[in-house]
């Protein structure tokens, strides 16, 4: 990685994928990429944060996208704090605006937001001056998630413009598959979704997407299957009769991508309901990036946080030979 | 009393009468005594210049939300009265969805006596359809009239049950009165804008035309069946108007109104997150406010009401899911509606005092409505030419929860008249 990158502007927050040109999107997949060794050291750590204060803002149940984005702070040196809605002021009534305010005052430099309500990482970043980073609002964006699918794609496939991607379940409810498809799209992939229609948002066409009723055309297809975790929750809702039938329907099965014509990579955000939308031996075959995924989620964290915080792309490789 | 009154010299403009031209206007024991050139009137009349501006019967407003009792932080009858002044209003109907809703004769009785006190515009109560708006039980309709109820709804929600609907629809035909329906299917509700492409790719549920359309058909049926006046609320959908259409050609007893907002603006309003295009029945799109507005240059719809539903500062500054709905509409209602239909050439200034007062005292049987010798003395001095620039921050509403805040409107309210007293002057 010797080539001059061009340099781009990914601006005070990372709040979304919609919108960002070609140029960000590849800036910080290339970032990534020097990034992604640190984690293979026996030190992990960079001073590029160094003296940086980051707050962990959580007001929904994560594990592996707030473990994840600590560990991008930490080995990038930064100073970290957790909160999550439980055990914080949060269940006292106080607004987010307030919250964040609060913190604002201890002098903080970044916040990475997690919220159930669509648009409260941009209403956040309108209000304080810190970057903020979403972490996952609502049923709107997860924009590392789909920078994390993408360079997965990318390592596996060399490429992303002009492969076929299809994002696979609850499409209404997933912040995933919005990002992934403003994501993918703007770096020339064709994207599909597929799933019951119940689980379809309507208009989503209009978003450049074409639609697969049957999991098995989607496989034939496609180049990676996002497979999506499927909430029991949507069947207590009646989105779905039952998670049984679900999994007969529009499971990914061994026996489907066998009669496929071609070895399609297999992506899962996680976490995964074994035996719902995927079968294990998908899950844990060859044809699966599940777990180089979260490995590539703390290179893209690392990026982003760099970059957000001023770092220069041409600079991230220069970064890492800081290490003692 | 107050002494005689004479508007010399203004541009008369009543569609009731087809009267457009410049008259003067004298006014006396709070009625029009005469409406023609040089009236001279008898010596201790006060005369008002208004040449150079229009003279309207005042407007009417049959759906407003005062949120008093219980939502005085957001308005009272003594502000939203007020702010209905100053948006030429001279009468509005007061939605009963307070805290506790208006659903028994005393609580009219109260809205009542505030609203004299206020001294602002005329405020006629409507009481719950249902006790408690809890949909269940009708509410004592009858009592209600006496105590100077004008209709019943459970605006805010609709009355979802088909039975209760139709026993409301028969039952209220012994006092007169209409059944105003805010037309949504609650197993289709849950949303929180219009659903579409904004919703998908914002990321927020949303709630569908089929939510609003649906219930409209259904209770067109009711009023075939029972020969009840139907008053469906804020159309939005263009589903909705087919249907409207098809009772306007049955010839039922089937009226609708339509918002300023709804004329204008679409669910690209909701874009970036703006509480202040969270509206319930939601903007939608161009298609459908196209299809509202034929609707009302029709006769398909029959009025512009407001709607107005005032929220504080800090009920909207939130993140979208948790903001509460609604928009401020008073005092923007003219010079939007201007916007959406006279400036678009669509409906002359007539047509349009037409929508926003004459058809609400004809559907409804008010005695407003009309410059007639006889009628109450509710008048509107506006200029239809004054450009001006919404600042919500001069709003008489105790609210400033509008998404149009900053655009230039043409159109303005300059003095408005109940029972012939000056009751607004914009300075």
């Amino acid at each position: 990685m010797s080539q001059t990158r061009p340099e781009f502007e990914l601006g005070k927050d990372l709040v979304g994928l919609e919108g960002l040109s070609a140029e960000t999107i590849t800036g910080i997949l290339d970032t990534a990429e020097p990034f992604k060794e640190i984690s293979e050291r026996a030190i992990k750590k960079v001073p590029v944060l160094r003296g940086k204060t980051i707050v962990n803002l959580f007001y929904e149940p994560s594990t592996r996208t707030r473990i994840s984005f600590e560990f991008a702070e930490k080995r990038l040196g930064a100073d970290t704090v957790n909160i999550s809605s439980s055990g914080s002021s949060v269940v006292k009534g106080e607004t987010l605006v307030d919250t964040a305010r609060n913190l604002e005052a201890m002098r903080i430099d970044m916040v990475v937001i997690r919220h159930a309500s669509s648009g409260a990482a941009s209403f956040l970043a309108d209000r304080i001056p810190s970057n903020v980073i979403n972490g996952g609002d609502g049923q709107h964006e997860h924009p590392t998630q789909a920078l994390l699918d993408m360079l997965t794609i990318r390592d596996r496939l060399g490429r992303l413009e002009g492969l076929k991607i299809c994002i696979i379940g609850d499409i209404v409810h997933s912040r995933v598959a919005r990002s992934n498809i403003f994501g993918l799209r703007t770096l020339g992939a064709e994207v599909a979704v597929c799933g019951p229609r119940s689980l379809i948002p309507v208009g989503i066409e209009e978003l450049g997407v074409s639609i697969f009723n049957h999991v098995e055309d989607a496989i034939e297809w496609a180049d990676a299957l996002n497979v999506l975790r499927l909430q029991l929750e949507r069947m207590q809702t009646g989105f779905i009769p039952s998670l049984r039938e679900y999994n007969r329907v529009f499971g990914v099965t061994r026996a489907r991508l066998e009669k496929a014509a071609r070895d399609t990579v297999i992506l899962h955000p996680g976490p995964m309901n074994r035996g719902v939308e995927i079968d294990s031996a998908v899950a844990d075959g060859p044809q699966s990036v599940i777990l180089p995924q979260v490995t590539n989620g703390v290179a893209v964290r690392m990026a982003v946080l760099y970059l957000l915080a001023g770092g220069k792309p041409g600079g991230a490789e220069a970064a890492k030979q800081e290490i003692t | 009393m107050n002494r005689p009154l004479i508007l010399r010299g203004g541009r008369i403009v009543d569609p009731s009468q087809d009267l457009d031209g410049v008259a003067d206007v004298l006014v006396s024991d709070g009625r029009i005594e005469a409406v023609g050139q040089d009236i001279a009137g008898p010596d201790e009349a006060e005369v008002l210049d208004v040449s150079g501006q229009v003279v309207a019967p005042g407007l009417i407003d049959l759906h407003v939300h005062l949120r008093e009792p219980g939502g005085e932080g957001k308005e009272t009858i003594h502000t939203g009265s007020h702010a209905a002044l100053a948006g030429g209003f001279t009468t509005v109907w007061a939605m009963p969805n307070t805290d506790p809703p208006i659903d028994d004769p005393a609580a009219v009785g109260y809205l009542r006596l505030a609203a004299r006190v206020a001294r602002g515009t005329q405020v006629m109560p409507i009481g719950a359809a249902s006790i408690g708006q809890k949909g269940e039980r009708m509410t004592e309709v009858g009592e209600l009239v006496k105590a100077g109820a004008v209709a019943v709804s459970d605006d805010g929600a609709p009355v979802w049950d088909t039975g209760l609907m139709r026993r409301l629809l028969e039952y209220t035909q012994t006092f007169g009165i209409p059944v105003l329906q805010h037309a949504e299917d609650i197993s289709l509700a849950g949303g929180v804008m219009n659903e579409g492409v904004v919703a998908t790719a914002l990321g927020l549920r949303g709630l569908p035309n089929a939510a609003e359309s649906c219930i409209v058909a259904r209770d067109i049926q009711l009023a075939e069946l029972t020969g009840g006046h139907l008053h469906v609320c804020h159309v939005s959908a263009r589903q909705s108007v087919e249907q409207l259409r098809l009772a306007k050609e049955k010839g039922l007893t089937v009226t609708s109104e339509v918002t300023p907002h709804h004329l204008i603006l679409t669910d690209e309003m909701c874009r970036g997150y703006n509480t202040e295009a969270k509206v319930n029945p939601p903007l939608r799109t161009e298609a459908d406010v196209e299809a509202v507005a034929q609707g009302l240059l029709d006769g398909v719809i029959d009025i512009i009401a407001t709607d107005h539903a005032p929220h504080t500062y800090e009920e909207k500054e939130q993140e979208f899911d948790y903001a509460p709905f609604g928009i401020n509409g008073l005092e923007t209602a003219f010079g939007l509606s201007m916007r959406a239909l006279v400036q678009t050439g669509r409906l002359t200034l007539s047509g349009l005092i037409d929508r926003m007062s004459c058809n609400p005292a004809r559907i409804m049987g008010l005695e407003g409505g009309a410059l007639r010798p006889g009628s109450p003395a509710d008048i509107v001095v506006l200029d239809p030419d004054e450009k001006w620039t919404v600042d919500p921050t001069d709003f008489r509403s105790k609210s400033r929860n509008t998404p149009i805040a900053g655009w230039e409107l043409v159109g303005r309210v300059h003095r408005t008249l109940v029972a012939g007293e000056v009751r607004f002057v914009r300075d």
